[in-house]
């Protein structure tokens, strides 16, 4: 079947599409955006976290058919949306840009001449990426918390990222990673 | 595979019709694990994400009527004074993702012992709205659960709404697992005071093939808390009731060993749960006079 959906603020068409297939593998195997991980496959790990008309789902548990005409936002569209937030105006991520995303730079310039989410600056400064393979849920889980609850206490952050397992930091560090980006966006008001 | 996209509830119920075989779908929290590990391929899938009727709740006077589809997440932040016991139960389940896509409906399809929505519908009281072609009819919660994962519904029925009686009295939640997120329940455990009737229901979770009431421990209470004349003096329970309460909760139990614990375990978490419950509402409906308790807390 063909799913029409929006990715990133762009219209996307995602053909051949099998009945029982997940938004995760649209998203990965079909536009060609790898950023949404495929850890658990049952919603327990959070990797595969996107935005569905603005709420944050399993992309692994929503059949692709389910997502035909609905708003989805992925970690590569990430920065956009938060642009977005604050300054209102986009023309959205093709798709060609989307792949093409990447961090510049693999020491401690990492992400200069990218452009970033707060969020995403923030885990890159607080040092909350290891192997990386949760941060694309993370960014997107805290990206949306944050969007809803500007000065979050530990709790919330907590309770917030309690859907997203990280097996490499202990979390220290993407606790701090959130504070940051929450104290950035109480600085910039 | 075929996916059946409904675009309102008199289309769904034809398709249920014309395919009794059809799987519904609306969170997907269930349904998608099964087929993303190969563990069901049905021939038909139903969503009912485009049906929005399903996603609204109204608060009526003696009841709140809950579409099957209301996410976890909506129960939590709207319906806390209505359903206290079931907003505290939602909040137990999964994680924010999966409270944002699943709802009730969805747990009471799968019928699972372990789903957390069903002890809080056993205390609070409950009736399922089943609906297919052939009409509409109100299923008592009491008679839903017919086996391990298995419901009265009809092959070509759809579970519209339930209807839950608003709280009249404090209302607890409490679910043992190993950790607070994503937690399929060990043993999980509802209790309900009703002061206009002057009873207490109990909802069990995950210690019996079904979820279950401990009809016995609510007899049991209903009558101490009446000969001792506890609803009008408001006096603290004594701890042999609560212990009797707690003995027979646990004994109502017929739990199996699996690998979240031990039938042994389980027995004795719902007894400890029973007595903790109990302690916390009535606490509450002495400090409160019997108004709904809004804080809770889960153990």
């Amino acid at each position: 079947m063909r799913v029409n959906f929006t990715v990133n603020g762009r219209p996307q068409e995602a053909d051949d599409v099998w009945e029982g297939e997940s938004l995760l593998y649209v998203l990965r195997e079909r536009l060609g955006l790898p950023g949404s991980k495929n850890a658990c496959e049952q919603g327990e790990c959070g990797s595969c976290t996107v935005r569905l008309d603005g709420v944050p789902v399993c992309s692994c548990l929503v059949a692709a058919g389910q997502a035909e005409g609905r708003d989805v936002v992925t970690v590569e569209g990430l920065a956009d949306h938060a642009r977005q937030r604050s300054c209102g105006g986009s023309s959205g991520v093709s798709l060609d840009e989307a792949k093409g995303w990447q961090a510049k730079g693999t020491d401690s310039q990492t992400g200069e001449g990218a452009e970033l989410a707060p969020i995403q600056q923030a885990f890159i400064d607080a040092g909350a990426v290891q192997c990386g393979f949760c941060t694309p849920g993370l960014l997107v889980a805290a990206d949306e918390m944050l969007e809803r609850n500007p000065n979050p206490t530990d709790a919330d952050i907590r309770e917030a990222l309690s859907g997203n397992l990280c097996r490499c930091t202990g979390y220290e560090k993407i606790m701090d990673a959130v504070r940051l980006a929450a104290a950035r966006q109480g600085e910039a008001v | 595979m075929d996916f059946l996209r409904p675009a309102s509830w008199e289309e769904a119920l034809a398709a249920k019709a014309e395919h009794p075989t059809a799987v519904p779908i609306a969170g997907g929290t269930d349904v998608m694990v099964e087929i993303n590990f190969d563990h069901r391929r049905p021939e038909y899938l139903l969503d009912l994400n485009r049906i929005e009727d399903l996603s609204a709740w109204e608060v009526g006077e003696d009841s709140v009527r809950l579409g099957a589809s209301v996410p976890y997440t909506r129960i939590m932040e709207d319906l806390r004074a209505e359903l206290p016991g079931l907003a505290l139960a939602s909040h137990t389940v999964a994680s924010p993702q999966i409270r944002n896509r699943g709802g009730v409906g969805g747990n009471l399809g799968t019928a699972s012992p372990a789903g957390d929505a069903h002890p809080a519908l056993l205390a609070a009281g409950a009736e399922v709205e089943a609906e297919s072609v052939r009409g509409s009819r109100r299923i008592p919660i009491d008679d839903f659960y017919t086996g391990v994962k298995r419901n009265a519904l009809a092959p070509d029925e759809l579970i519209r709404a339930v209807h839950i009686k608003k709280a009249d009295g404090p209302q607890q939640y409490s679910k043992v697992g190993t950790r607070n997120a994503m937690v399929i329940a060990v043993c999980a455990f509802g209790l309900a005071l009703h002061p206009a009737t002057r009873t207490v229901r109990t909802g069990i979770g995950s210690a019996a093939p079904t979820p279950i009431r401990a009809k016995a421990a609510e007899e049991f209470l209903n009558a101490a808390l009446e000969e001792g004349g506890f609803w009008d003096n408001g006096k603290i329970i004594t701890p042999s009731v609560a212990k009797r309460f707690a003995d027979l909760c646990a004994a109502a139990c017929n739990p199996i060993d699996d690998v979240r614990g031990t039938a042994s375990y389980r027995r004795h978490a719902v007894g400890v749960m029973a007595r903790r419950t109990l302690t916390w509402t009535w606490e509450s409906y002495r400090r409160t006079d019997g108004t709904t308790d809004q804080e809770g807390s889960v153990a």
